[in-house]
């Protein structure tokens, strides 16, 4: 186990310094910061200034490891937009992602898991065509489209939400439930289709034949096997509500580390975005490998391979 | 339409047409009048940022030492109550005796002349830099007397002070500094900043001490939040839903079906922003057919702006034929027209040996809509646009470097109600100057430097008349901005386009 998590770890590193690296160069290649930054009523003169400031005129190769060692020491740099520290902006902005994701995800399992489990007992019933459609619509409905009818329904007609904000937990459940129910279709389906197939096993007759009652044949046997590969979709879900929430937060205007990215991308707050991007692709990383070792947990054989 | 154009007509529609609105007067009740902005401010201190919204929070805020009453554009004493012209690069101030700052500061000539030379040194970075780097120094003759040294004639120094130069309290601020300022800002204007969440919330008190002789007047409404919503249908639901009493930058069609309801207000004003086409009139970028006048006159038959701005600019927006906005000082009004005309502009074409038309490049970084009725425009004539729609930053790159022959653009003035704000900008010989005709830059040279307003209006005139005659730009429309807010509001917007909210009231 302790050679599987090492191994695990320099692979999670080698990603995170390909990311950044990445994320980089395109940043830069995009467009010029010192232009953005400057905005539209700025002269000539200020946005050269502005790129000798920040020693935009250097080659890039040299500003990402300029970038990197302050980074491995904690220093993300400043805002070109905000001139605030980015470690200081990210960590003020992250606890209203991180509170949406963990809602999302939560919302996500209570609403899939159980209603995958009950349309894989009772195939082609009508549970499982409830599920079915929920899961269809989970996909098709566009998350801004959902989000502003919720709006229009619960804060505009009924006036029971408000409308945007982060000042108390009602602020969270129209964003919770539209960033939840997009994540939801998938952990159902693959629920379904593991339990299906585990439910058909010889260990699972055996257990039925032994006379184990069916809650225990289903959720301490069956469940536990199928529910594996769920584990790594929800903590790839999780890493998406956590980088991804951008339409999201921009419409119940969260303010969160999902509304900052875009706001940084179209501002060309570099050191923002590059901050950000680390911080996302940490969060995937980590929890990828802690899907990596739940799995290895529940499944000795992986551990082995 | 784009598909987020559709969607927002559908969700107004949905919301006005199933009976959802209803008014909730929250605002009135509790005397707080709140607002949506749809950006995150960099910063709240008026020399660091350079947002539309920051100038409105700049003149709630703080006061300059004079005003522009934005009705009149006549400029009135505010923290000095008098001026005088020295010489022509000399401007002597009396100051107001009795102003106080938000924090119990006396104002007087060291605020001045500390706010003033602080601005003046470029190592402090205030921005931007054409607001502030046409004086030299500062020097205080008395308690309330000081004097302004400018770098060189600088005619338009009057509209600077009257708005975007504003007094910072010289203790405060150079202890503060920026970082400080930003977080809580200390001015002498009618409301005082109670919190401020970066990037957004920011929360204002009407200001109980302030001058009752200043020309802006005391603030009626006692509270205003200003909030960041950057999603227009969040901010539509939240003005519906009674969250928000104000909201600005509304979509005329979403505007026009508000407007229809009966249970808000909109109202409509034209800005001092106009769009234009600029042509490499001097072959700056390469051999192309803009580099004949007769193919630029022959686009401006071509184009029909009266159409455009029916269609899809409406509002208050008219059609320009100087190259700046009306009321702007020198903007000469009596200069040749270029009307719709394809077939005049046909016959151009052929006489400049494009009978059949000719394929060029056009670029633009807003409003594609109105780029693309023009490019239909030009498609008549037989002039094939390959379109280039690029961010702002990534649009002003190339045109700056001549790389555009052909392009839309749209310029603000940051609502500096002179010529040399605008067409001294583009006509010069600067960067994006693609004519960089002697004459023009003579002309605007001397209407930029007397402080005779006789010899400056001449000067434009003719610097007008030459780039019109020329084409060397073809000034399109101005642009316009509708507001929606309760009816318990009682707002009136300006052609600078900076509500006053100062000026706003309880009906």
């Amino acid at each position: 186990m302790l050679y599987y998590t090492l191994k695990r770890m320099f692979l999670a590193a080698l990603v995170a310094l390909t990311v950044s690296f990445i994320s980089f160069g395109l940043l830069y290649l995009s467009s010029d910061p010192a232009i953005a930054m400057a905005g539209e009523t700025a002269s000539d003169a200020d946005i050269e200034a502005i790129r000798q400031l920040y020693g935009f005129d250097r080659p890039i190769l040299v500003q990402y490891f300029d970038w990197l060692q302050r980074a491995a020491s904690g220093d993300l740099g400043k805002s070109y937009y905000f001139r605030t520290d980015v470690s200081a902006l990210i960590g003020e902005r992250l606890p209203t992602t991180m509170i949406l994701g963990a809602c999302a995800i939560t919302f996500a399992i209570l609403l899939s898991v159980p209603l995958g489990v009950a349309a894989a007992v009772r195939p082609n019933s009508l549970v499982d065509r409830i599920a079915l459609f929920l899961s269809v619509m989970g996909q098709a409905l566009p998350s801004f489209w959902f989000a502003l009818m919720l709006i229009v329904f619960f804060s505009v007609s009924l006036r029971l939400l408000p409308t945007s904000g982060s000042d108390t937990w009602l602020h969270f459940v129209m964003p919770t439930v539209v960033l939840g129910y997009y994540a939801a279709p998938a952990i159902m389906r693959l629920t379904r289709t593991g339990m299906l197939e585990v439910l058909s096993t010889d260990y699972i007759r055996t257990a039925r034949a032994k006379g184990l009652r069916p809650p225990v044949v289903l959720f301490k046997h069956a469940l536990r096997n199928a529910i594996i590969p769920v584990v790594s979709l929800a903590a790839v879900q999780f890493g998406f509500m956590l980088g991804g929430s951008i339409v999201v937060e921009t419409i119940f205007a969260l303010h969160g580390a999902g509304f900052l990215a875009w706001e940084s991308i179209t501002r060309n707050d570099l050191p923002t975005v590059q901050g950000l991007i680390l911080v996302f692709s940490l969060f995937y990383i980590v929890l990828t490998f802690f899907a990596d070792l739940i799995n290895a947990w529940l499944d000795p054989r992986i551990r082995i391979k | 339409m784009t598909v987020k154009k559709y969607f927002s007509t559908f969700l107004a529609g949905t919301l006005l047409a199933t009976g959802f609105v209803s008014v909730a007067q929250a605002g009135k009740s509790d005397d707080t009048l709140n607002v949506a902005i749809d950006r995150e401010l960099e910063s709240i201190d008026n020399y660091y940022n350079t947002a539309r919204e920051g100038i409105v929070i700049s003149r709630m805020v703080w006061d300059g030492l004079l005003y522009r009453d934005p009705k009149t554009n006549e400029y009135l004493p505010n923290l000095a109550t008098s001026y005088k012209w020295v010489d022509s690069k000399t401007i002597e101030f009396d100051l107001r005796k009795g102003v106080k700052f938000h924090n119990g500061e006396k104002f007087d000539a060291d605020d001045v002349v500390f706010t003033l030379n602080y601005l003046a040194d470029p190592a402090n970075g205030a921005k931007p830099a054409r607001n502030v780097n046409w004086w030299t120094n500062a020097e205080k003759l008395g308690e309330y007397k000081v004097q302004l040294n400018l770098k060189k004639e600088f005619p338009a120094a009057l509209e600077f002070l009257s708005g975007p130069v504003v007094m910072y309290p010289n203790d405060y601020y150079s202890k503060a500094g920026p970082e400080g300022m930003a977080l809580k800002p200390v001015g002498t204007g009618p409301y005082q900043v109670t919190s401020v969440e970066v990037g957004k919330r920011y929360k204002f008190k009407k200001y109980d001490g302030y001058h009752t002789s200043s020309p802006k007047g005391s603030a009626n409404i006692g509270n205003i939040v200003m909030r960041t919503i950057a999603e227009s249908n969040t901010q539509l639901a939240e003005l519906f839903s009674g969250g928000i009493d104000w909201i600005w930058k509304v979509k005329p069609d979403q505007a026009q079906r508000i407007a229809s309801q009966g249970e808000f207000t909109t109202k409509n004003s034209s800005t001092m922003r106009i769009g234009y086409l600029n042509f490499d009139a001097m072959g700056r970028h390469s051999k192309n057919p803009m580099n004949d006048v007769r193919v630029r006159r022959a686009i401006a038959h071509a184009i029909d702006r009266d159409g455009i701005v029916k269609a899809l600019v409406q509002g208050e927006s008219i059609v320009v034929n100087s190259l700046c906005f009306p009321s702007q000082f020198g903007c000469a009004q009596d200069i040749d027209a270029y009307d719709y005309n394809p077939e005049k502009a046909k016959k151009l074409l052929a006489e400049a040996g494009y009978p059949n038309g000719f394929e060029t490049p056009f670029l633009a970084y807003r409003n594609r809509d109105y780029a693309e009725a023009m490019i239909n425009n030009l498609n008549a004539v037989g002039i094939t646009a390959k379109f280039e729609y690029l961010k702002y930053a990534a649009f002003r790159d190339k045109v700056q470097s001549g790389g555009a022959p052909f392009n839309f653009g749209t310029w603000g003035s940051y609502s500096i109600n002179d010529v040399s704000a605008i067409t001294s900008h583009f006509q010069s010989g600067g960067k994006d100057d693609y004519s960089k005709d002697p004459e023009v830059i003579k002309q605007l040279g001397i209407g930029d430097t007397s402080v005779d307003p006789a010899v400056r209006k001449a000067a434009y005139k003719a610097a007008l008349s030459r780039i019109s005659e020329e084409v060397f730009m073809f000034p399109l429309w101005s642009y316009n901005t509708w507001y929606a807010f309760s009816k318990d509001v009682d707002f009136n917007p300006t052609p600078d386009e900076i509500p006053r909210f100062f000026t706003a009231k309880w009906m």
